[in-house]
């Protein structure tokens, strides 16, 4: 039981996720070669690995993971003929609130995955790569195990592929339960066999120091799958796909108080808020009105539904005209959410209407960041907890009138002070609630109650 | 510690998995000794430091680290409730509470890192977990390996028949 099959809405352009749902496909290797499978890999071998590279950075491509990092140029911080041996590692350690694309393309498309995986690594000459699926996804691991043996089967894996003269190995690997493994150098320590503590910066790409101190690609499993759609049509032509500097489709993952939810695939930046909330997902529920939206994740800044931003946009003669837009027109891409002083992140959007409590909301979202802190870092370790205790203190009744100002400047004070973005991830949603929704703090601090903890439903 | 002669066979494969170092197959040894076991012994620390040629506080300290690695059996089945914002909203708080009560869990601590919440007669325990990734159809829960989506409270008593 993975989803309840659903057809792609009109306003959709299923490229990654075109075998999502798709009436009688299977996830077995037969299924996907008879649908073209395994061509693009092909045609890969007819270029250079340098052709490829250049591809995707002519596409444009940027992670779907959560940082928006051009692919292309990560790819060519990877300098040919260096003497020790490159790696690649999948990232499918899914694991930010809100997003849930990747356990969708493992369980029902992974042979996409996989080549879009080998291409990649023929791209960047790695011999050795893992795929880091997260603990709670163990049926994802199988099903990823099986599709490599089949892939070895047919010689897409393993010594010589296809006459080429390429040798490539891919293993799965799980994890087991941690968040801070889906930052790129706690996930290489955690493969290396260590606590997954995020490595001190600089080097900042585990391209130039990774995976056992060598050279390290690690992408992300939407990210991957893109690659082979970029060798099919060319970079050129995918950069035409969405918008200047925000190319491609993403998969929205909404959730939360809208008629429809689920994952829907959209050129990025061809869809605003307002669209896709009440023309893709059938608006709020009867009777609610949208209150905020969280857009890229957990970790992204939440956004108000009252919020005014001023909007620079470039004109064809150059020229640059500002305008004010509120929270339904702002476009989801990479570049205008950016713009708004949140983030695209990993594409998961959380949608709040006007029955939820905002304190309720901040902290339960601080309940996350306080247990998945690795605790490395003080500022971090003790103020994730903080927060958390502080927003459930004012949710019991037992919250003093600094309340408020205290619960900012922990925040405030843990941003950047972390050896890894996990610091900003857990501070950004206490500033941006407080900020945007600081009256609902205050009148929260204020109540009396019993100060007694227990279980914090959302009535 | 004994481990049967298949287990071992699949260890030594998983070892050759990691050929620059072995080191990195201290996390899939623990997985599949628990998937043995149910849980994580002293002995299996000091044996997988063995096999790897690590010592053991580098095998306890992953197995302090990773929630999903425990010191303790769990129930006969166990069961994990998303307890992240997406599921909270749709009611995954109260759908913790009902598997505690029809799993008969007396359910007095809402926290992490509490011992594992077990029925008495050991057949059931109850874990609440952070966002397990399918928010779009929320509240999601686990049970074994199995995962459930859109879970209604009033599925609660059906789905645990099917656990026995």
């Amino acid at each position: 039981m993975v989803s309840p099959t659903r057809t792609p809405h009109p306003r959709e352009r299923r490229i990654i996720f075109k075998n999502i749902d798709r009436p009688g496909w299977t996830n077995d290797i037969g299924c996907y070669l008879q649908d073209g499978g395994y061509e693009e890999l092909k045609k890969a071998f007819t270029m250079k690995p340098e052709q490829i590279v250049n591809e995707v950075k002519a596409s444009g491509l940027r992670g779907r993971g959560g940082a928006g990092f051009p692919c292309g140029m990560k790819w060519g911080f990877i300098k040919p003929g260096g003497t020790k041996p490159v790696y690649l590692i999948c990232n499918a350690d899914e694991a930010e609130p809100g997003t849930f694309k990747d356990r969708y393309i493992i369980h029902q498309d992974p042979h996409q995955l996989l080549e879009g995986m080998i291409i990649s690594c023929f791209a960047v000459n790695a011999r050795l790569a893992y795929i880091y699926i997260r603990g709670e996804f163990p049926l994802g691991a199988k099903i990823l195990e099986n599709a490599i043996a089949e892939a070895k089967e047919h010689g897409f894996v393993g010594k010589n592929i296809l006459g080429s003269g390429f040798d490539l190995d891919i293993f799965v690997f799980r994890g087991a339960g941690a968040y801070i493994c889906g930052e790129e150098t706690g996930l290489i320590e955690s493969i290396e066999g260590k606590r997954p503590y995020p490595r001190i910066k600089p080097p900042y790409f585990p391209a130039v120091l990774g995976l056992y101190m060598s050279p390290t690609i690690v992408n992300n499993v939407e990210t991957l799958c893109n690659v082979k759609y970029i060798v099919k049509i060319g970079g050129a032509e995918y950069a035409n796909i969405g918008r200047t500097n925000n190319t491609g489709t993403r998969i929205l993952c909404v959730s939360g108080d809208v008629q429809k939810p689920g994952y829907y695939e959209l050129e990025v930046g061809g869809i605003t808020i307002g669209e896709l909330i009440y023309d893709v997902c059938g608006g709020c529920k009867p009777g609610r009105k949208l209150k905020a939206v969280i857009p890229g994740g957990s970790s992204a800044k939440v956004l108000s539904a009252t919020d005014r931003y001023t909007i620079k946009t470039k004109q064809a003669d150059g020229a640059t005209l500002e305008s004010e837009i509120g929270l339904e027109d702002v476009r989801i891409d990479f570049d205008s959410l950016a713009a708004v002083g949140s983030m695209a992140g990993s594409g998961g959007i959380i949608v709040m209407d006007d029955s939820r409590d905002m304190v309720w909301a901040l902290n339960n979202i601080n309940e996350f960041y306080a247990h998945e802190s690795c605790g490395q870092c003080t500022p971090c370790r003790e103020g994730s907890l903080w927060m958390k205790k502080i927003t459930e203190r004012m949710l019991h009744g037992g919250a003093t009138d600094q309340d408020t100002g205290t619960l900012l400047s922990v925040a405030d004070n843990i941003a950047g002070r972390t050896i890894c973005a996990f610091g900003e991830a857990c501070s950004w949603p206490t500033q941006s609630f407080v900020a945007k929704f600081r009256d609902e703090f205050v009148a929260t601090a204020g109540k009396t109650g019993n100060g007694q903890s227990g279980l914090l439903s959302p009535k | 510690m004994e481990l049967p002669a298949e287990l071992e066979a699949r260890i030594d494969e998983v070892i050759t998995h990691f050929p620059v170092s072995k080191r990195s197959a201290a996390l899939p040894l623990l997985h599949l000794i628990q998937a043995h076991t149910g849980y994580i012994e002293d002995d299996a620390i000091t044996w997988v430091a063995q096999k790897l040629g690590l010592e053991p506080i580098n095998v306890l300290e992953l197995v302090s680290f990773y929630p999903m690695l425990r010191r303790e059996p769990a129930g006969k089945h166990h069961i994990r409730v998303c307890r992240t914002l997406s599921c909270a909203m749709a009611g995954g708080y109260e759908l913790l509470d009902t598997f505690c009560k029809h799993a008969g869990i007396n359910r007095d601590h809402n926290g992490h890192g509490a011992h594992i919440l077990k029925s008495e007669d050991g057949k059931y325990s109850v874990e609440f977990v952070e966002c397990l990734a399918s928010c779009g159809f929320a509240p999601v829960c686990m049970i074994n390996d199995d995962f459930f989506v859109a879970v209604t409270q009033d599925e609660v008593p059906q789905l645990l028949e099917k656990y026995q």
